[in-house]
């Protein structure tokens, strides 16, 4: 199986980067069901009726949305503990998911992965992960194997600035880098490893890392979907050439706390710098003004376009709420395949 | 079917079976390649592998730098994707460097996707002590592995078992750590040159016996031999059953033993404490307990890190005249 023309195309130079609106307004239609999945699954950790922990990606839609807007639908993604953006963007169902995040057996582990391990094979998502950088082998895995069998696939690993503490993620880089592995290294950069801010933990530039293996490094402003899509475009066409893997840096921001229940954090970042990017950099907001500045939607259709995805996730939550859990017998199985 | 009953007219060392096993499921799945540190034109310090590079190219047998972890989460990956990639994990000691990619990705990962994912992936590697290398180049850490749901475990005694379950193992949906003796690779067998697999999870008898049941996994299989050699000529005639997997457990073939015999030495190269020694012995007791007519003992390696000196580590692994003792006491003859 090998790609098709719209890889290979030339980039257009006008602002809409040659992309047709319904691709944009897309675009928003994921970030707008992303924000509104996350809000519902604060309500339900609140509302005692989801189990375990919850970390939601609020503030983050545009980094899911625009890399994975660029990829094929069998393209890999790893995804993390922070992932439901990832996992939808990717393709994944709303019902099925929130049935998984309330251990239900439709749900799209039946119940036995959570909010952290979403896997969706049929959307390419190799899983999402507990372990900080815990993708990091497996979408460099995926990528030789794609490699090895010619598929023409690329896989990306998405991970927050955190995982560059771990140092699997430089062991895989250094193979990638190696082997010419078609993955895409992708750099949520939040700016907090949990509840410390990542300059207190990453020593040096964090460009560099990636650098000293050769690995061909790009920065985007994480909130800005159109640049996110275009720069993940490139990337994905420079891997098409052979030319090794990529690391994608975001530069973006989590509304919310670690988890759901890290409420009073002031002791690691202030109020202030919160409501400063929710008001000046919200990706949905940043999306939203440009299209309605180009002419290219209305307020009209970004509401309906709204509604349509509170609907579908109003919806998804019906679904997973009345969902029944899973058989007892469920317990054992799937230990071995 | 007992080791001492195959028939074949050749043999083959214990390196030779595991080589051949691989090269003919290479042959047979191009999915099937070599992933580990030396593995290619070095054919590891072992030289197991000797050979395999010329026939299968560098794209099949693949040297990796020297990262454990790295390669191991790579080859889960790959084997999520679509490949099935044979791990060479040069020592089991390298293992814990490894272990977050055995331990939390490769055996969790058919389960928490609800069973949508699989993990075809082979770690070989090996155990054993007793050849002067010290603490980080000696240990058997099979029994860490086994106490994980998702993985199996293989400790092949034979290079007929060698041959039979690698390539059970490579063909298995699942993770799979396969463990050989480091002390074993030399060692002449018989091997049929055909095809043949031999099931996880079935005991083999390596010899028939009535008074007693000796366990024993891996070399220890040639100590328990040794044992019922010696123990034969006072009069006892002792049973020497090799489980093959400590996962999946032949539970039943071990526990019929026992109750046949009365009495069980289970022996092993892993440590004694909360060992696989001590898991078949609690077998042992919970299937045969009213059949017993003594206490069922273990015999493992000792709590201590693996000596250097010869001196002090050949007295950490038990022995042929110790596990003879212990058997002779076992059946009241001190």
């Amino acid at each position: 199986m090998r790609r098709t023309a719209p890889r290979t195309e030339t980039q257009q130079a006008d602002a809409s980067q040659g992309v047709p609106v319904e691709q944009w307004l897309a675009m928003y239609e994921q970030m707008v069901k992303i924000r509104a999945f996350e809000e519902q699954v604060n309500e339900l950790y609140r509302g005692a009726k989801m189990p375990g922990l919850a970390h939601l990606c609020t503030g983050q839609e545009a980094s899911a949305v625009g890399v994975c807007q660029a990829l094929r639908p069998d393209d890999y993604i790893t995804s993390t503990h922070r992932g439901h953006g990832h996992c939808l963007a990717k393709g994944a169902r709303v019902d099925l998911m929130f049935a998984e995040l309330l251990g239900k057996a439709p749900g799209y582990c039946r119940g036995k992965g959570g909010s952290m391990h979403i896997a969706d094979p049929q959307s390419g998502n190799l899983g999402a992960n507990a372990i900080v950088g815990g993708g990091a082998g497996i979408a460099t895995g995926a990528a030789l194997s794609a490699k090895r069998r010619g598929s023409g696939q690329v896989s990306v690993c998405f991970f927050g600035e955190g995982a560059l503490g771990q140092g699997v993620l430089y062991e895989v880089m250094n193979m990638a880098a190696l082997w010419k592995l078609p993955v895409i290294y992708v750099c949520e950069n939040n700016l907090y490893n949990e509840y410390t801010h990542y300059a207190e933990t990453t020593a040096g530039e964090l460009r560099a890392r990636p650098a000293a293996f050769g690995i061909h490094c790009v920065e985007v402003d994480g909130q800005d979907v159109r640049a996110v899509y275009a720069m993940t475009r490139r990337v994905v066409e420079r891997l098409m050439a052979g030319e090794g893997p990529a690391f994608l840096v975001c530069n973006t921001y989590r509304y919310f706390g670690h988890h759901v229940g890290d409420v009073n954090r002031s002791y690691y970042r202030s109020k202030e710098e919160e409501q400063d990017w929710k008001a000046r950099r919200d990706p949905l907001a940043i999306l939203a003004v440009w299209l309605t500045v180009e002419g290219l939607a209305d307020a009209g259709m970004l509401e309906e376009i709204e509604r349509r995805a509170r609907d579908e996730v109003a919806a998804g939550v019906e679904f997973a709420l009345a969902a029944p859990y899973p058989d007892p017998g469920e317990v054992d199985q799937h230990v071995y395949a | 079917m007992s080791t001492h009953s195959v028939p074949a007219d050749r043999e083959i060392t214990f390196a030779q079976a595991v080589r051949e096993a691989l090269a003919e499921e290479m042959r047979r799945d191009p999915a099937v390649f070599i992933l580990g540190e030396d593995v290619a034109e070095a054919g590891t310090p072992f030289k197991v592998l000797s050979g395999l590079v010329e026939e299968f190219g560098t794209e099949r047998v693949t040297d990796t730098p020297i990262s454990e972890a790295g390669f191991t989460g790579i080859a889960v990956g790959a084997a999520m994707t679509g490949l099935r990639p044979v791990v060479d994990i040069m020592f089991g000691d390298f293992l814990p460097l490894a272990m977050d990619q055995i331990v939390n990705q490769a055996a969790k990962v058919h389960y928490m996707s609800g069973g949508k994912l699989r993990v075809p992936l082979v770690v070989r590697t090996n155990l054993g002590a007793t050849r002067r290398s010290a603490a980080q180049h000696s240990q058997s850490l099979h029994a860490l592995l086994s106490h994980i749901p998702g993985l199996k475990v293989v400790l092949p005694s034979t290079p007929f078992d060698a041959k039979g379950l690698l390539k059970t193992a490579i063909r298995d949906e699942n993770p799979v750590v396969f463990f050989e003796d480091k002390l074993m690779f030399q060692m002449k067998g018989p091997v049929p040159e055909g095809e043949y697999t031999i099931p996880f999870g079935v005991a083999d008898v390596k010899r028939q016996g009535a008074d007693i049941t000796l366990v024993a996994t891996s070399s220890m299989v040639q100590v328990a031999l040794a044992v019922a050699h010696i123990l034969e000529k006072e009069g006892i005639s002792a049973e020497v059953l090799d489980p093959r997997t400590t996962v999946p457990l032949d539970a039943h073939t071990i526990v019929e033993s026992a109750k046949k015999t009365g009495r069980a030495v289970v022996i092993d190269e892993g440590h004694e404490r909360y060992g696989v020694t001590a898991e078949i012995a609690a077998v042992i007791a919970e299937g045969a307990f009213y059949h017993l007519d003594a206490p069922v003992r273990r015999m493992g390696a000792m709590d201590v890190p693996v000596p250097f000196s010869p001196v002090l580590e050949d007295l950490t692994v038990p022995t042929a005249e110790r596990v003879a003792e212990a058997a002779r006491a076992l059946c009241g003859r001190t």
